[in-house]
């Protein structure tokens, strides 16, 4: 297990290595620079500010020094936040997001997962079908949809939660914004908790367990639910994916100090070390989410080895 | 002890209503053996399906299978939890999908007592090691760790005859026990029926193709044709002097050294009725070398054919 564990860790070494090397070249060969404005600077200001980066030596040279400085724990300064390092703006907003991630990530397996083996026991009645109408809408409807039509009702008719703004520690604040955030993964998971619970119940497995005449409870809850879980498991990384991208556009709207908007602003702004940064962190989420949902897989089917 | 009368069971599919089982009557005695013979999709399955409530929510049946007094097929989902797993147990045609992938041979051995006798786990996981002694399963103590993927097909079914005996059943219905194992294997769970039913004393409902298995354990043998019981006779009986020509071609049918090469088995041939269509005479009739008119027209009741046979065919043997 702990050899499994360290094999998979050095092999997402040469994965990021690829995606760094790819994200560096391919923001920098995107037109403009870091230090375009409206107003353009005095070529020789660009000039010395292309210097006092290392933005006037070759792509190469760049390259490596931005590795070497990686290698040291080191992302570089922001081109655009000025007096402000990449590691520490990323460490300002990374708990937030963090926070408003892994709760709606939770949210939606707690809600999902019970929600679709409802959804399947009574998959030929009202219920049901209510159950699934309802995760289609949420899976359809956008984000950017949702939390201004959530912060109208709840804020600006009810009076109960801000719309929008953050406070330091505030749990108010985060209600709206985890809710959008919840309700995309949410839908999936019911519906793929569904279709898996569907499935399972006609299996052999479940007939025995029947015919044991064990409650119907036990037969759900210990024989069907685990392998009934597999696609879910199987959607956890995409799901982390989607919270991701979620977020960037929920904490915009609500105006939440997370590390969502680094992301798109310092793309725009050609803030290269705050992009590869901000890619850096994602990556290693997402390598870190399909690790663990590979051992997953082995917990809910012990036919599955870990050791390739 | 089981007395099934007048079962039908129907299928309602996406147009029509598919007929599984007609009009089928049957009893078994405690302590009897009762082999179920006859092609697939013959209802014998779906017959034992209904006593245990576990046909799919599309099918329709009507009747009555009485088990030990109570009425099977009127049995709210609580009654029906008392009776299967504890008096009435069945075992499954493939030992590999019949079992849970991901909980360990111990754990799905222990519940059975745990939900029937009130053990505690450690009590039933107890009952269950000597269980698996009892059938005959070499380091038990490490199989009752071991998930049905770690342990070999005879070994899993062997397991699903231990899991149907815990609670000393009345009946076992034991569905085609051997089909999906190797040949090899065939005549070790025999054997271990037969053994088991020397110390348990239940009855066996054995349905299976295989007429040497049903040779070895039945004392009566039922042959079901497109859903209709057309023979029902002691084995001897019907081994030595099958009555209704269906049950001739069965036994012609089974295989022995003499035809072992695979071109000379001999096949019954034809195919079955389409269990959609509802026909005036004798299913069996197309295929029947000894049909005349009156076999098309007319269907032959199950009635009286010489000693204890009884035969539903106008032409017996």
């Amino acid at each position: 297990m702990i050899r499994y564990l360290l094999k998979r860790i050095a092999g997402a070494v040469p994965t990021l290595f690829i995606i760094i090397t790819l994200t560096f070249f391919l923001v920098r060969a995107a037109p403009g620079g870091p230090f375009d404005q409206e107003q353009s600077l005095p070529p020789e200001i660009v000039a010395n500010l292309q210097a006092a980066y290392g933005l006037d030596q070759p792509a190469w040279i760049q390259y490596r020094r931005y590795l070497t400085a990686l290698l040291h724990g080191d992302f570089g300064p922001s081109y655009k936040y000025k007096d402000f390092t990449v590691t520490g703006l990323i460490a300002q907003g990374l708990p937030l997001s963090l926070t408003l991630g892994g709760v709606a990530m939770a949210l939606a397996l707690a809600l999902g997962i019970p929600a679709g083996v409802f959804a399947a026991l009574h998959h030929d009645s009202a219920a049901g079908y209510a159950t699934m109408s309802l995760a289609v809408v949420g899976i359809a409807v956008p984000s950017f949809v949702v939390l201004p039509f959530l912060g109208l009702i709840f804020g600006i008719d009810l009076h109960w939660l801000p719309v929008a703004g953050w406070e330091p520690g505030s749990v108010k604040h985060l209600v709206l914004p985890v809710i959008t955030l919840t309700l995309p993964p949410l839908a999936y998971i019911a519906r793929l908790t569904r279709g898996g619970m569907l499935e399972v119940m006609q299996s052999h497995f479940v007939r025995t367990a029947f015919a044991k005449g064990l409650p119907t409870r036990t037969v759900i809850w210990r024989h069907a639910l685990r392998p009934a879980l597999l696609p879910v498991a199987g959607y956890l990384a995409p799901a982390v994916a989607t919270i991701m991208t979620g977020s960037l556009v929920v904490e915009s709207i609500a105006g939440l100090p997370g590390v969502g908007r680094y992301l798109v602003q310092g793309a725009l702004n050609r803030d290269y070390t705050l992009v590869m940064g901000m890619v850096i962190v994602y990556s290693a989420l997402l390598i870190s989410a399909g690790l663990l949902v590979d051992l997953l897989y082995a917990w809910l089917d012990p036919r599955v080895r870990l050791a390739h | 002890m089981l007395q099934i009368d007048s079962l039908c069971i129907e299928f309602r599919q996406e147009r029509a209503r598919v007929a599984a089982v007609r009009d089928v009557s049957l009893a078994l005695a405690p302590g009897e053996c009762v082999g179920v013979v006859g092609e697939s999709g013959s209802g014998k399955t779906q017959t034992f399906l209904a006593a245990m409530g576990l046909l799919g929510r599309n099918a329709l049946v009507s009747g009555s299978i009485r088990f030990e007094g109570r009425e099977l097929l009127a049995a709210a989902t609580s009654e029906l939890n008392r009776v299967r797993g504890a008096r009435l147990a069945m075992i499954f045609q493939d030992p590999m999908t019949s079992l849970t992938p991901h909980l360990t041979v111990g754990v799905q051995m222990a519940e059975v007592l745990v939900c029937h006798a009130g053990l505690s786990w450690t009590a039933a996981k107890r009952k269950a090691l000597d269980m698996l002694q009892t059938v005959r399963i070499a380091d038990a103590a490490r199989r009752m760790r071991q998930y049905p993927h770690e342990l070999s097909g005879g070994m899993r079914q062997r397991v699903m005859i231990g899991m149907s005996l815990l609670c000393e059943p009345a009946l076992v219905i034991a569905d085609e026990p051997t089909s999906a194992l190797d040949a090899t294997i065939h005549v070790q769970v025999i054997e271990l029926l037969a053994a088991m039913r020397r110390e348990f004393r239940m009855a066996i409902a054995l349905i299976s193709h295989d007429l040497g298995a049903v040779h070895a354990l039945a004392d009566r043998v039922v042959v079901m044709y497109a859903g209709r019981v057309v023979e029902c006779a002691p084995a001897t009986a019907i081994f030595a002097h099958p009555r209704h020509p269906y049950t001739a071609e069965l036994l012609r049918c089974a295989p022995n050294l003499s035809a072992a090469r695979l071109n000379r088995m001999p096949s019954i041939t034809g195919q079955p009725p389409d269990p959609a269509e509802v026909l005036p005479g004798c299913a069996f009739a197309a295929r029947c070398a000894r049909a005349d008119a009156r076999c098309r027209i007319e269907r032959p009741l199950l009635v009286q054919s010489g000693g204890a046979a009884q035969a539903a065919c106008h032409h017996p043997l």
